[in-house]
């Protein structure tokens, strides 16, 4: 009986207490530079896409919403021809972050997707793209991927000879 | 049977071949790089440690390599001891040390035997703190793209290329930590069967050029179980799609036929599917004088009026399905209906088909002809007509090796050591040939001569080995004495085999080859006729029964005919330029029905689209006799249907036969088996749409395949249901039985730690060995009759006389070029040559020609311009003119012509 | 013209509160759970009223087939009509009363219990096995206090010695009924939540268990009806509560005495709320309990007790 009335005592004190409530949207909430939300395709520090076009994430992807075709520059550097996210279909777990060997693909804090028409939530790589590195700063991965792809010249890479002279035997 | 024991279990096996490979049939996972069932082992690479012990007491044990242990009775080993785990694990921590850091943008990453190995042995951290080696890379061509620096030093490359297929120009440079693997300078790769280098290299050191340009990871592409379309041998291959295009073709397994490899033609061939020149809209011309125009269905054609009145005659095609032959001759009626080939090649097919069926020789399969002791080569170019065989025939010229080898107990896994007993012992391997060939390397004696000597000489070696054979003696003693050195050889021979030829387009060729067969078995012998016929399904066409192109111009221009209707056929590269044109002009209307652009479908009244082998199911019958069925790996796309789904159409639009409307594939074959009961195997033993296995059809995706909803997502958000296929037991998803399925319908190779074609092995019954769940694939349809009612051919050729100022002219085939389909492929295009001529070098002089020049030549009417080049092998009087199908006139060759112009 | 003026006004005031009480209540629960609750539409989300207003008349109206149509309609009809009935006796003021009935107690009591037929009603008519069961339930929540509730009102009745509510509240200017009556006030207060079927009491609507009890199948506006009911309900309680035990509209001068009124309904109101807010709803089994085995004896021990305090002052 009487926890009943100091139960009753103690919600009432609530009335006092501080609101939890957040302001949103006119006071927008701090977001972790980790949180998981909107993905995009970032670049290296010479500002070209980062994206090899490797399919890890579209292979890891638990939804199979990550689509892309492979294809290379003139000077054979591969990119994507094309990378699509359905984004309809996303469900923000991050897998493609980790699978990504070059930081390319990275969640960002941004969770403001809504659209009326669900064929919005389909991101070509125009629209993922940004200009910048995102959160991984001076990582080039054709730089230490120990083959000549048209960035560096074979034995140019960080951790790498020069090239063997075959003609050479002394060695 | 031989018992050993393995980690405590007793296991009973055959002992023929070496330890690893004993194992990996019985299910072992050993790690290994440098062995390869075809190849043998040499113990390069250390990997595939495992423990060998003395006796039953033996605690200790010993490392051994188990590719390079033959299995003995009661021996004991253990595979997981953790002294050989350690072992390997080290072996791949050494390779590694050098070995980049780019599986992301290696095209061999996802089917890697290198990423698999490392998996499987559990090393993962690279600890050597020193750089990594680096080398310079060359551009071997457009079929392989070479990328060093992930080499791990196997060998397999050059053990393929150079020991297996004969190759010269990639070898093995520098010593130590310095070897590479390469040309001697950039270069293409000349080998016929560089392509297989991409399976053969366990890591990307060697990967798929035209793949790169399109690139798809293995786990992400639909693929399906198909057979080559580029020649007459029916090699099994695996079709791969993505985003609605091929990407990629590799070699399917089968133990009777191809076996591991496929040749560059049939793996870089596929590329006309993806041209832009495909026929994929129907359209029709208004009237004769208008351009053809976008029809939205059939019914806006006209096509009711046409087959309600007037004659309708039916061209069809060797290289489409007997599904589609059949439902064409069934439209039009038998008589109506005509192989699309020309008289004189329907007769030599014809001829060859019943030589190989009266059972005066055997046809051998591929895998039977690398087991024949003694070769003669009559009149073919066999690299570039039919370049597996000629690959079964480089392992033939071994027999003799082998055979001493295993008398001196070596046994034929042990590559190097039977290689350094070797010194160049061959088996007795004979060519007759107009013209210089890649296999005259192997051969003992090379006669050149014109068609008709070679048939002579044909017949003088039956007449030699058997007295009651025809006789024909040639006068000139040093040629009789080669003559008898062959026959001898034959006769000593356990399996002799006589390679002959159809393209030479001579008939007294296949004679002389039959007169030897009979020679051979009336001495006891078992010979074997092998023949590479012209394209994949000229023995199943010419087993329907049908005219030839020529009768067929006869009864239009005789009696005139309504309708023309042609199915995959471009008629332009089997008649003279008039003949074509008076055939057409005297049709009042014309439908063509084929997947190319070329000069028939221009002619067109109704051009109607057709599906490629890639999106269609049918049946071929290959050079053995061997029925084999390819299956659909793209959806077809609207308005693009089948042939013998159009054809059904037709025939719903006549209202004539109602039989004769087909809604299933399987209704086809069911038709084509109650006309011609030949085919019956094809219905009874392969399987049809509603087969299942353990109640589940075939998933044509592996189930990592990615991008499901969204690869479509541009088009609509909202997905479709997956596409339904009504003609085959395979499904276009990822749904499907998990496991083995049965040996006609692996889509693709995997298996659980295996991700690259090496999990081929897990499909055999043992490597190298024929597939589990039904055995190696397809259907022999040829049936032996008494072999006793044939008799020798008796009519001799007259001898080649050159006649001055006059040519005779004979076809020289080209792997790349040759045939029609490769050649609208972008890749395969880089490889053809222009036209050219071969003279010898007397000849050339005499004939004021220049070489590497262009000059004009008349043949028959036809004026061909052609870069002359030289043949010393070529015999006076006589020209080798190559057989291009674009770029060139058609003119029938053999025939006479001359110069008109230099 | 005066009586049609008083009508009007009670109906308006209590149909204006029943609606207020959707904001109201929301607000403050949300107040007692360190929420911000409706604060979007219109100036601190007064607004919202309208907007829900606004959404339950746009919604489809419907009616399952299955349903025995002419009952279904009636059912939230009777629930209205009982409450708007019964606040006729209840004295605003001195003299803003609709009927001041010398059985107006009577006719509260009355009508609380035709109210069960509304409940009974809606849930039998939806023909829908969790509406049955929780009108069912229900019934016989709302028969077991009913018993008490009128029990605990005696003792006011017989210190008022009247069953009209403006002689009870007269009887008062000496002393609220509280402090005699207090167990009488507890008592009545527990059975107006049970007759109010408000949490913790709300197990005829259980929505953990029953999907909504007896308005499942209810939509629309007929939803809404029960809706407002609900609160027209709770109002109601209040102010029997200020009537009967806080002196009604009495209170000191420098306030009109329908404000006095006004102001201790509208406490009772908040603590509807703020019990809400704080106590978890009961098993079927230990509600009926407490009624029987706790609350019929104690209101019994009420009634001895106070009239034996009756009996004894009178005697003197």
């Amino acid at each position: 009986m009487l926890s009943i009335l100091r139960s009753i005592w103690y919600t009432f004190l609530h009335a006092f207490h501080k609101r939890e409530t957040q302001g949103y949207p006119e006071k927008l909430p701090y977001l972790p530079p980790r949180y998981r939300g909107r993905i995009i395709l970032s670049r290296d520090s010479d500002g070209n896409e980062r994206c090899v076009a490797c399919n890890l994430c579209a292979a890891v992807c638990p939804v199979d919403c990550i689509a892309l075709q492979a294809a290379n520059d003139e000077n054979g550097r591969r990119y994507p021809e094309f990378f699509r996210i359905n984004f309809s279909r996303c469900i923000y777990c991050g897998f493609c972050e980790e699978a990504c060997p070059t930081y390319a693909i990275q969640l960002i804090p941004d969770f403001e997707m809504g659209e009326y028409d669900r064929q919005n939530m389909v991101y070509e790589k125009e629209h993922l793209l940004i200009s910048g590195e995102g959160k991984y700063h001076g990582y080039n991965f054709y730089n230490v991927a120990g083959v000549d792809m048209g960035v560096k010249g074979t034995g140019k890479g960080e951790n790498e000879e020069a090239p063997v002279d075959l003609k050479n035997l002394i060695h | 049977m031989i018992k050993i024991q393995i980690d405590g279990t007793f296991y009973e096996v055959k002992g023929d071949r070496n330890l690893l490979e004993t194992c990996l049939a019985l299910g072992f996972d050993i790690p290994y790089f440098c062995n390869h069932p075809s190849l043998g082992s040499v113990g390069a690479c250390r990997l595939c440690a495992v423990k060998k012990f003395a006796d039953a007491d033996d605690k200790k044990g010993r490392v051994v390599m188990s590719c390079m242990e033959a299995v003995t009775e009661g021996m004991r080993i253990s595979v997981n001891d953790p002294a050989v785990k350690t072992f390997r694990a080290a072996v791949i921590e050494g390779l590694m040390t050098n070995h980049p850091h780019d599986c992301p943008i290696c095209d061999e990453g996802g089917e890697c035997h290198l990423q698999d190995m490392t998996v499987m042995t559990g090393h993962n951290y690279r600890k050597f703190v020193f750089k990594k080696r680096t080398y310079n890379n060359q551009n071997l061509g457009p079929f392989v793209q070479h990328e060093m620096n992930r080499c791990i030093q196997c060998y397999r490359c050059v053990r393929f290329y150079r020991d297996y297929a004969g190759g010269k120009d990639l070898n093995v440079f520098g010593s130590a930590n310095h070897v590479y693997f390469g040309r001697h300078k950039d270069g293409i790769l000349e080998s016929e069967f560089s392509g297989n280098l991409v399976e053969v290299c366990p890591t990307g050191v060697f990967t798929d050029k035209p793949l790169k340009k399109h690139y798809a990871r293995k786990w992400d592409m639909t693929n399906a179980p198909s057979v080559c379309m580029h020649c007459g041998l029916g090699c099994n291959i695996i079709v791969s799609e993505r985003y609605g295009s091929v990407r990629r073709v590799m070699s399917r397994y089968n133990g009777s036929v191809n076996g591991y490899f496929i040749c560059d033609r049939g793996r870089f061939g596929y590329e006309f599917i993806n041209n832009p020149d495909r026929i994929k809209k129907i359209q029709f011309r208004p009237s004769k004088n208008n351009n053809l125009q976008e029809a939205r269905e059939v019914s806006e054609t006209g096509l009711s009026e046409i087959f309600k009145s007037g004659k309708v005659v039916g061209i069809g095609s060797p290289r489409a399905s007997l599904e589609s032959n059949f439902a064409l001759s069934a439209l039009v009626g038998k008589n109506n209906f005509f192989h699309g080939i020309s008289g004189k090649e329907q007769k030599l097919i014809q001829k060859a088909v019943s030589i190989l069926e009266s059972g005066i020789a055997h046809s051998p399969s591929l895998k039977e002809i690398e087991k024949c002791d003694a070769v003669l080569i009559l009149g073919e170019d066999v690299t570039n007509t039919a370049p597996m065989m000629a690959l079964s025939l480089r392992q033939a010229s071994r027999n003799k090796t082998l055979g001493i080898a295993a008398k001196l107990g070596i046994p034929k896994w042990n590559d190097n050591a039977v290689r350094e007993m070797d010194q160049d012992t061959k088996s007795p391997f004979f060519i007759a040939s107009s013209f210089s060939t890649k296999l005259d390397e192997l051969a003992d004696e090379i006669y050149n001569a014109a068609p008709g000597d070679i048939a002579r000489f044909g017949y003088s070696i039956a007449s030699a080995i058997n007295s009651g054979a025809p006789v024909l003696i040639h006068p000139d003693e040093k040629l009789q004495n080669r003559v008898r050195k062959i026959a001898d050889a034959l006769s000593a021979a356990e399996n002799p085999l006589i390679v002959t030829c159809i393209t030479s387009g001579n008939e007294d060729i296949l004679n002389a080859s039959a007169n030897i067969a009979i020679a051979l078995s009336t001495a006891g012998k078992k010979p074997s006729i092998a023949i590479a016929f012209p394209e994949c399904n000229s023995v199943g066409l010419s087993m329907l029964d049908g005219g030839s192109l020529d009768e067929a111009a006869d009864t239009i221009s005789k009696n005139g005919a309504d309708t023309l209707i042609i199915l995959e056929n471009d008629l332009y590269g089997r008649l003279s330029l008039k003949n074509a044109d008076s055939i057409f002009e005297k049709c009042r209307q014309i439908i063509v029905l084929d997947h190319l652009m070329n000069e028939t479908a221009k002619r067109a009244d109704i051009l109607l689209p057709a599906s490629t082998f890639a999106d269609s199911v049918g049946t071929i019958v290959n050079n053995e006799g061997r029925a084999q069925r390819f299956y659909n790996v793209i959806q077809v796309a609207e308005p693009v249907k089948e042939s013998w789904r159009w054809i059904s159409d037709m025939v719903k639009i006549s209202e004539k036969n109602n039989d004769y409307t087909w809604d299933k594939f399987d209704n086809v074959v069911a038709s084509l088996v109650s006309s011609y009961p030949v085919f019956s195997g094809i219905k009874e033993k392969m399987v049809s749409a509603d087969f299942r296995f353990f109640n589940e059809k075939i998933a044509r995706q592996n189930k990592r395949f990615s991008g499901r909803t969204a690869m479509n997502a541009n088009i609509s958000v909202s997905e479709p249901k997956p596409p339904q296929d009504n003609d085959s037991p395979l499904n276009f998803s990822m749904e499907g039985y998990k496991g083995d399925p049965p040996s006609s319908l692996i889509p693709y190779y995997w298996s659980p730690g295996w991700n690259s074609s090496q999990s081929m092995t897990k499909y055999m019954d043992e490597p190298e060995g024929h597939l589990k769940e039904g055995g190696d694939p397809g259907i022999i349809i040829f049936s032996n009759k008494n072999k006793s009612s044939v008799d020798y051919f008796k009519n001799f050729p007259d001898p080649f006389k050159a006649k001055p100022g006059e040519l005779l002219i004979v076809p020289v085939y080209m792997i790349f070029g040759s045939e029609e389909l490769s050649s609208k492929g972008e890749t395969i295009a880089e490889r053809i040559s222009e036209p050219f001529i071969l003279f010898n070098e007397k000849e050339i002089t005499k004939l004021q020609l220049i070489e590497n020049e262009k000059s004009k030549f008349i043949i028959n009417q036809v004026v061909i311009t052609a870069i002359v080049k030289h043949d010393n092998k070529i015999p006076d009087g006589v020209a080798g003119l190559s057989v291009l199908t674009a770029g060139m006139q058609y003119t029938d060759l053999p025939d006479l012509g001359k110069v008109l112009s230099t | 013209m005066k009586f049609v003026f008083i009508i009007a006004g009670v109906l308006i005031s209590v149909l204006t509160i029943a609606a207020g009480l959707i904001y109201v209540e929301r607000r403050l629960l949300a107040l007692f759970q360190d929420r911000l609750g409706p604060n979007r539409v219109g100036p601190f989300g007064l607004l919202q009223v309208i907007a829900d207003m606004i959404k339950i008349f746009f919604k489809e109206d419907w009616i399952p087939p299955f349903a025995d149509k002419a009952v279904f309609v009636m059912a939230p009809g009777i629930l209205i009509a009982t409450i708007l009935l019964t606040f006729a006796v209840i004295p605003f003021a001195d003299n803003f009363i609709v009927l001041d009935s010398n059985i107006g107690l009577l006719f509260f009591l009355g009508n609380s219990s035709l109210g069960v037929y509304s409940i009974v009603l809606g849930g039998w008519a939806s023909n829908n096995k969790y509406s049955l069961l929780g009108s069912i339930r229900a019934s016989a929540q709302m028969l077991t206090y009913e018993v008490f509730m009128g029990l605990s009102l005696v003792g006011v009745i017989m210190m008022a010695d009247s069953f009209s509510l403006r002689d009870i509240v007269e009887a008062q200017r000496g002393g609220w009924f509280v402090i005699p009556q207090f167990v009488g006030f507890v008592i009545f207060f527990i059975a107006g939540i049970a007759e109010t079927h408000r949490t913790p009491f709300d197990i005829p609507e259980a929505d953990g268990e029953l999907v909504a009890g007896y308005h499942s199948e209810y939509s629309g506006m007929k939803f809404g009806m029960f809706f407002v009911g609900e609160y027209m309900g709770v109002t109601l309680i209040s102010a029997l509560i200020a009537t009967l035990f806080f002196g009604g509209w009495l209170g000191p001068s420098f306030l009109p005495p329908a404000f006095w009124f006004f102001l201790k309904t509208a406490f009772f109101i908040c603590m509807f709320i703020l019990i809400r807010a704080s106590l978890p709803r009961p098993r079927y089994d230990q509600l009926m309990e407490l009624g029987w085995k706790v609350l019929l004896p104690l209101v019994l021990l009420n009634i001895l007790i106070t009239g034996g305090v009756l009996i004894y002052t009178h005697s003197l």
